[in-house]
């Protein structure tokens, strides 16, 4: 166990190294362009962490984030490059929809119908690619981002002229029985902010995979085709159908992303609603180390730092957040390089 | 030990280098008495490779002290080691296989007119032929490496060092890769180069090729230097027992089989008329036929790369043939069905050769590689969970059988040494009771602790009735353990005998692709 715990530590490290050095360095952003740094940051801490408003956001933005970067690690951890959680989210959502208004039912049946649509989706989405690369060798990096294009292209053709309310780019509300509360429901604490119970949902999803990536003997084989496709093969593991089951769950998981906003925030699809939150998703895994603990704790951080650029407008050009979770992504691609040299 | 009146070419004292795991140089010293051949022995994972590489400047050592030619020298990189006349030929071969002879030598220095804008070809070649003829090393300098023997570009590597002024030549392991044959023909290149005036540094596992040629050998043990001695006054034996630190046997013991006996048991593989296709396209395997029987070692001898890779993949169902048939425990393989998973289910073990790639998933426990392929069984896993506590009680078990180290379920692969990497392939491989057992250099690269055991059980797998087909590059591997010797030679099996019948030299006419 000691070799499990001490990759653990220097992973956590790497990644924590990471934030702070790109902290630092858009200290340095900052005061070149003659602003405060600590009085932006300080601003961020108190409007994001200590505001409950703040705190209810972080919930929120970090719900689809979750998702996406889950996808985006489950495919990492079998090998696979998925950056096509944008464009799975987007047909999820859409198939989440779809389901909402078009069909009638029991809540208790409504809500997990429309998240199994929403699954189905980013799952045949990413399966294309999945198969397109076993059965050819084409390789998923390019095909998964060209089918993101095509996703965009897709919904928005289908939002625009198809299925859209009049004057609206957005589809009908759902199904009053397909939709997920919100948390102001329950506790006063989340008053006034839109996160809903998808977040519940998305921890949910974590639970799941880390079963299935640590205890099942199918997650035992995906990691083995992760790390070593040879030696997979070798020990008679069919690595091609393993793949493609990868890239299918990991494409379902990227499909619920868009749920929170469906099913527990605005009750449609409405064109161009994620905001990157797919590509997000590769930062959130990168991050969070490929572990679904990690990836919550990332997804937090991103919300979080989404939010933040609203709370700092006033300061300093809101931009600066980009620059921020770009600095981060380097960063953390940088330390994990340098901590594996350490730690060989 | 060297002459404390001849100079000495290479002096390190006292050298450490750490790396984050492990010191792999612990205080390591070599002195190498100009124009010797110097054998630097030692198990896999003694410090040997790392100390060479510190003095041709590849790793910076963290302490000691390296001399050259009596001067102290640091070498920030090779470029320092070349400058003071070291050179190093390594195990792998580094050419541009779409270039001549000439263009690989002179790559990097390469003659030029018109100030440096012009590539002069010609004064190239007139360079290279001088220097293969001064050492003897016949090449023909407008030869495509692409068409060379594997001989010749070895020789072509050491052309390329001595090329750069090398005075003090490495060799890392320089006979691996050659026929007997060509191993004699190495052996006068290095009295040539001796004869003018070289120094040589050979590093190498095989104890008789130190005796034959060396004139010392300076023996490393777990990251220190255990002794230095003249080759004239010491032995195999002993040379092994300062390697291991105990005494070993050579040959394992076992029992010699009568072919008539053999020849009367149940035939476990049959291969007819089988003909493969490589990766590179062309036929690596060519109407190849032969049995193998329950309770017989086939041994494979042969020059890599005469088809015993195919063959493997074959028999292990990861390669498809282009024609034939194959036949395991009476029933017919349909290739068209075939994969890893199918043969594993009839019962074919496999030890691969390239244990890193194919053995191992260097970043799983002990514990999880010694169950990989049999993961599903229901003693070690459902559907939903994998029961972790059997799976580590089985682990500790082989650990136990296999005397694997460290005794920790947990370590990860690559932190084992190469002998006992290999060990847990092995334990894992015999634990599933194959019927035909499929052993690929079982024991390249592997301690010479370590390939006792390898060789006691794949011994033991035979004696409880298995077949098992043995490829190996080492000729007294296949010799001491095979009941039938097969050898390949492009693509066929030049010759199959009885080991009653085989020795060194048959098969070594055989590997060249001559009759038996």
């Amino acid at each position: 166990m000691s070799g499990q715990w001490r990759k653990l530590g220097v992973q956590a490290g790497a990644s924590v190294a990471a934030v702070a050095a790109a902290f630092a360095i858009g200290a340095v952003l900052m005061l070149l362009i003659g602003v405060n740094p600590g009085l932006v940051y300080a601003r961020l801490f108190e409007g994001v962490v200590l505001n409950p408003y703040g705190v209810a956001q972080i919930f929120f933005k970090s719900t689809p984030l979750i998702f996406t970067g889950l996808a985006v690690a489950l495919g990492f951890q079998a090998g696979l490059f998925n950056i096509g959680a944008e464009g799975q989210m987007l047909v999820g959502a859409f198939c989440a929809a779809l389901a909402g208004f078009g069909l009638s039912m029991p809540a208790f049946l409504h809500v997990p119908v429309c998240l199994a649509a929403a699954f189905l989706g980013g799952m045949i989405w990413a399966a294309i690619p999945g198969a397109l690369k076993i059965k050819t060798g084409a390789h998923e990096v390019i095909t998964t981002i060209m089918m993101n294009f095509i996703a965009m292209a897709l919904t928005s053709y289908f939002v625009v002229s198809r299925f859209h309310e009049p004057e609206t780019v957005h589809t009908a509300a759902v199904a009053v029985t397909a939709r997920l509360p919100r948390l102001e429901a329950f506790s006063s604490f989340f008053h006034g902010s839109p996160a809903n119970a998808t977040f519940f949902v998305a921890l949910l999803a974590c639970g799941v995979v880390s079963w299935l990536l640590w205890k099942m003997p199918l997650g035992y084989e995906l990691r083995a085709l992760g790390l070593s496709p040879a030696a997979a093969e070798t020990a008679g593991i069919p690595v091609d159908r393993r793949a493609l089951l990868a890239f299918a769950i990991s494409g379902g998981l990227a499909g619920l992303a868009g749920t929170s906003f469906v099913l527990g925030y605005k009750h449609y699809f409405e064109d161009g609603f994620s905001a990157g939150a797919g590509f997000l998703g590769i930062a959130v895994a990168l991050l969070g180390q490929n572990s679904p603990l990690g990836v919550v704790i990332a997804a937090f951080l991103f919300g979080g730092l989404s939010h933040g650029s609203l709370v700092i407008n006033a300061l300093v050009p809101k931009e600066i957040i980009e620059v921020l979770q770009a600095l981060v992504i380097i960063l953390v691609v940088v330390a994990n390089q340098v901590s594996k040299r350490w730690a060989r | 030990m060297a002459d404390p009146k001849t100079p000495l070419a290479v002096q390190m004292t006292g050298i450490v280098k750490e790396f984050a795991r492990c010191r792999a140089n612990d205080g390591a010293g070599l002195s190498v008495a100009k124009g010797e051949v110097h054998a630097l022995v030692g198990e896999n994972g003694a410090g040997k490779s790392t100390l060479m590489k510190i003095l041709y400047g590849l790793y910076t050592p963290d302490g000691g002290d390296i001399r050259v030619g009596g001067a102290p020298v640091r070498f920030a990189g090779p470029e320092d080691a070349i400058a003071a006349g070291v050179g190093m030929v390594h195990q792998h071969f580094m050419l541009v296989p779409t270039l001549t002879v000439a263009e690989n030598v002179v790559l990097a220095r390469e003659p030029s007119s018109l100030g440096g804008l012009v590539f002069d070809k010609a004064r190239a070649e007139a360079e290279v032929e001088a220097l293969s003829k001064k050492f003897g090393l016949a090449l023909d300098p407008k030869a495509l490496v692409g068409d060379l023997s594997v001989g010749e570009q070895q020789r072509l590597e050491i052309l390329k060092v001595l090329y750069r002024g090398a005075e003090i030549l490495i060799l890392d392991e320089p006979t691996a890769v050659l026929t007997p044959q060509e191993t004699k023909a190495f052996f006068q290149i290095l009295s040539g180069l001796r004869a003018q005036g070289k120094t040589v540094i050979l590093i190498t596992h095989k104890l008789q090729e130190v005796l034959a040629i060396s004139h010392t050998v300076t023996v490393m043990r777990l990251g220190k230097t255990v002794g230095s001695v003249a080759t004239a006054k010491t032995s195999e034996a002993e040379l092994a027992q300062m390697m291991v630190g105990r005494p070993v046997l050579f040959q394992v013991e076992r029992t010699l089989k009568d072919p008539a006996v053999i020849a009367k048991s149940p035939a476990v593989l049959e291969l007819r008329g089988v003909t493969v296709r490589s990766s590179r396209g062309h036929d690596a395997l060519k109407d190849v036929s032969f049995t193998v029987r329950a309770g017989e070692i086939f041994g494979v001898a042969g020059v890599e790369g005469n088809g015993q890779t195919e063959l493997i993949e074959l028999l292990t169902g990861l390669r498809t043939p282009g024609a034939g048939t194959m036949t395991l425990v009476g029933k017919e393989v349909d290739f068209a069905a075939a994969s890893a998973a199918d043969m594993f289910r009839r019962g074919v073990a496999h030890v691969p050769e390239d244990r890193h790639r194919r053995g191992l998933v260097l970043d799983y426990a002990v514990s999880e590689n010694v169950v990989l392929g049999r993961h599903r069984e229901p003693e070690f896993a459902s559907t939903w969970t994998i029961d972790f506590s059997s799976v580590r009680a089985f682990a500790e078990r082989m650990i136990k059988d296999y005397d694997i180290r460290p005794a920790d379920p947990s370590a990860h692969a690559k932190a084992l040494s190469g002998g006992n990497q290999q060990k847990v392939v092995v334990a894992r491989e015999m634990s599933r009771g194959p019927k035909l057992l499929v052993a690929s250099q079982p024991t390249r690269g592997v301690d010479v602790g370590a390939i006792e055991l390898i060789h006691k059980k794949i011994i033991a797998a035979r004696d409880a009735g298995a077949a098992v087909v043995l490829v190996s590059a080492e000729l007294s591997e296949i010799l001491s353990l095979s009941d039938t010797i097969g050898v390949l030679y492009r693509g066929a099996f030049s010759g199959i005998l009885s080991v009653q019948r085989a020795t060194e030299e048959t098969i070594g006419v055989l590997m060249a692709g001559g009759k038996a």
